[in-house]
């Protein structure tokens, strides 16, 4: 009897401690939600329950999200951003990833670490820099300047990452290859891609993860509500003064968090053996 | 058949040729991109150390060479000293905090449960979304009149109306709301990271330690935790190095405020440097940043190598 007393007290502890983290994780967005169905003369009167709706709900905001301001827009300019910077990124990062992954000896390794430093180079110490050479090229301002700084930090990380997953696959398969008469140029062509596409693949998910992510430079660039992507305008441009319209802006906030927060759950263990990939062997 | 074999059998010989282009082909693979980041982060850098030297402001953009004669006027200046401690604070604080909570949720994410996988996707969101959406989000949650937190604690009788604090107004509250709303940040990562690294933990060791009589704390913190520590410490290396030079979560939030008290050095670089136009102190700021970014990259890339030895 004692024992059950136990196990359930121990039960209760534990699923209590993980209700606890749920809560803390998920609360934020289930108020993005809340508030984002609610309508005003309800969000906005202390005395009413806040977790439930005390009038009906309403897609009001929702409305006036897509037909009042330039949320659309924000999006079109996030996507083309993220498939231009996803271009250049794979373009740059799969036979650098490729190449570091077969080097051997310390260059390969010197090298490798170097990269993935340059990931830690924080956009707060390049941006002043950074804006000035946006400016020379005429960019000040523009949405392209993104597409162009953008694959400073993705083009490092993605061939870390890249690195990791062309190291686990065996070198013989190549050799192979050659052996049946392929170039080298050929056998990476024709053996180490089509092999490493679900590599590649989540190397694209986490590049425009990335750039949707991104706020710095987005925020010290661009300043005109029309070539803001859109976490800068939903975070800034729906303040008026003073007047914050938070139902528009949870609404826009969860519109673009579900994407992103869908992406890094289907591709979570991959990232993780990514980046853990050169601490543990 | 026998050509087939004959390679793997003395690989040097008939590799020859093949390793001598290997080279050639290796280095035309990473050029693209090792062009891009010396164009784009190695030239930048270069020029944001030597702006910290010059007189460059945006109104005036002369490359007037003045020595030193910035980072002592950085210096001498008591908002900069009281930046310099917010950043260690809040770097190290909300750290802290987060591998606090990822240890307690990595060990309860271990064992299965109904829903387990519900419940890691719910528990990874922070990390995954946006941080300047999630961000605004805190920002309403913290709202002076319609925070939803003073709301709880009213209805529950712990405070009155009267006495509701105002989060993002008072200075102590201030820094403790960016704290935790990036301690909320990068737990998950946390979790996911000790989770990768119990996971990779042999069974057969753990199986041993128990039956050698090791209790539950003794194989958490003897055991598991000496192994896992260099994943732990790439998961610390980017927890710092992001804080550290973080600017949304202070500009989104708090702006600084109240008073600077929230000030960190990535959003008083931004602030003096692209607000101000003062271009050369922004970037004397924003260096103020390096030093403490080499230490960590390099304690930290000591002790990876030494723990694969």
């Amino acid at each position: 009897m004692r024992r059950v007393i136990a196990n359930t007290f121990r039960e209760v502890w534990f699923f209590g401690a993980v209700g606890f983290f749920v809560v803390l994780t998920a609360f934020p967005f289930y108020w993005m939600l809340i508030t984002s169905l609610k309508s005003n003369s309800d969000l906005y009167n202390v005395t009413n329950i806040p977790f439930w709706f005390n009038d009906p709900p309403t897609l009001e905001h929702f409305r006036y999200l897509f037909e009042q301001t330039l949320f659309v827009h924000w999006l079109w300019n996030s996507l083309i951003i993220g498939v231009c910077v996803v271009a250049i990124t794979v373009v740059a990062a799969v036979p650098a990833g490729y190449s570091l992954a077969r080097m051997t000896g310390r260059k390969g390794e010197a090298l490798g670490i170097g990269i993935f430093l340059t990931y830690l180079v924080p956009p707060t110490l390049l941006f002043l820099p950074l804006s000035r050479i946006v400016a020379d090229l005429g960019l000040q301002n523009s949405m392209w300047s993104l597409v162009l700084v953008y694959p400073t930090f993705t083009i490092p990380f993605c061939s870390w990452l890249l690195m990791g997953f062309f190291k686990a696959m065996p070198p013989e398969i190549e050799e192979a290859a050659i052996v049946d008469g392929c170039s080298l140029f050929g056998a990476f062509v024709k053996m180490a891609i089509p092999l490493s596409l679900p590599a590649i693949l989540t190397v694209v998910i986490f590049t425009f993860t990335l750039t949707l992510q991104e706020f710095v430079y987005a925020l010290t660039f661009i300043s005109s509500s029309a070539q803001k992507p859109i976490t800068l305008g939903v975070a800034t441009d729906l303040v008026r003064g003073d007047i914050f319209f938070w139902g528009e802006i949870m609404a826009g906030a969860l519109l673009a968090s579900i994407p992103v927060a869908i992406a890094y759950n289907l591709f979570l263990d991959r990232f993780i053996s990514g980046i853990t990939g050169g601490a543990v062997k | 058949m026998v050509t087939i074999v004959e390679p793997i059998a003395k690989p040097a010989s008939r590799f020859r040729f093949v390793l001598d282009r290997r080279e050639v082909l290796g280095s035309l693979f990473l050029a693209p991109a090792i062009l891009y980041v010396l164009l784009l982060v190695g030239l930048p850098f270069l020029l944001a150390v030597y702006y910290s030297v010059s007189a460059y402001t945006i109104y005036d953009p002369s490359w007037r060479f003045v020595g030193l004669a910035n980072f002592e006027q950085i210096v001498r200046n008591p908002v900069f000293l009281e930046t310099l401690g917010n950043t260690f604070l809040f770097t190290f604080g909300s750290q802290f905090l987060g591998l606090v909570l990822g240890k307690f949720g990595a060990l309860l994410l271990l064992r299965p449960f109904p829903g387990r996988k519900l419940v890691r996707a719910l528990i990874i969101l922070p990390w995954a979304v946006p941080i300047a959406l999630a961000t605004v989000a805190w920002e309403w949650m913290f709202d002076s009149l319609y925070s939803v937190v003073n709301w709880t604690m009213i209805a529950l009788g712990i405070i009155t109306r009267a006495e509701a604090p105002n989060w993002l107004g008072n200075p102590h509250l201030a820094m403790l709301c960016v704290i935790v709303v990036n301690a909320w940040r990068f737990f998950p990562f946390a979790i996911v990271v000790f989770l990768a690294g119990i996971t990779s933990v042999p069974q057969d060791i753990i199986d041993a330690a128990t039956v050698d009589g090791a209790g539950f704390w003794r194989r958490n913190y003897q055991i598991i935790l000496p192994l896992i520590l260099p994943i732990v410490a790439v998961g610390l290396i980017f927890g710092i190095v992001f804080t550290f030079t973080d600017l949304s979560i202070v500009f989104l939030l708090t702006n600084g405020g109240p008073i600077n008290a929230t000030s960190v050095l990535g959003f008083e670089g931004f602030q003096v440097g692209i607000v101000s136009g003062d271009v050369s102190h922004g970037a004397a700021i924003s260096l103020f940043m390096l030093p403490v970014l080499f230490f960590v990259v390099i304690a930290m890339l000591r002790f990876i190598r030494q723990r694969e030895i």
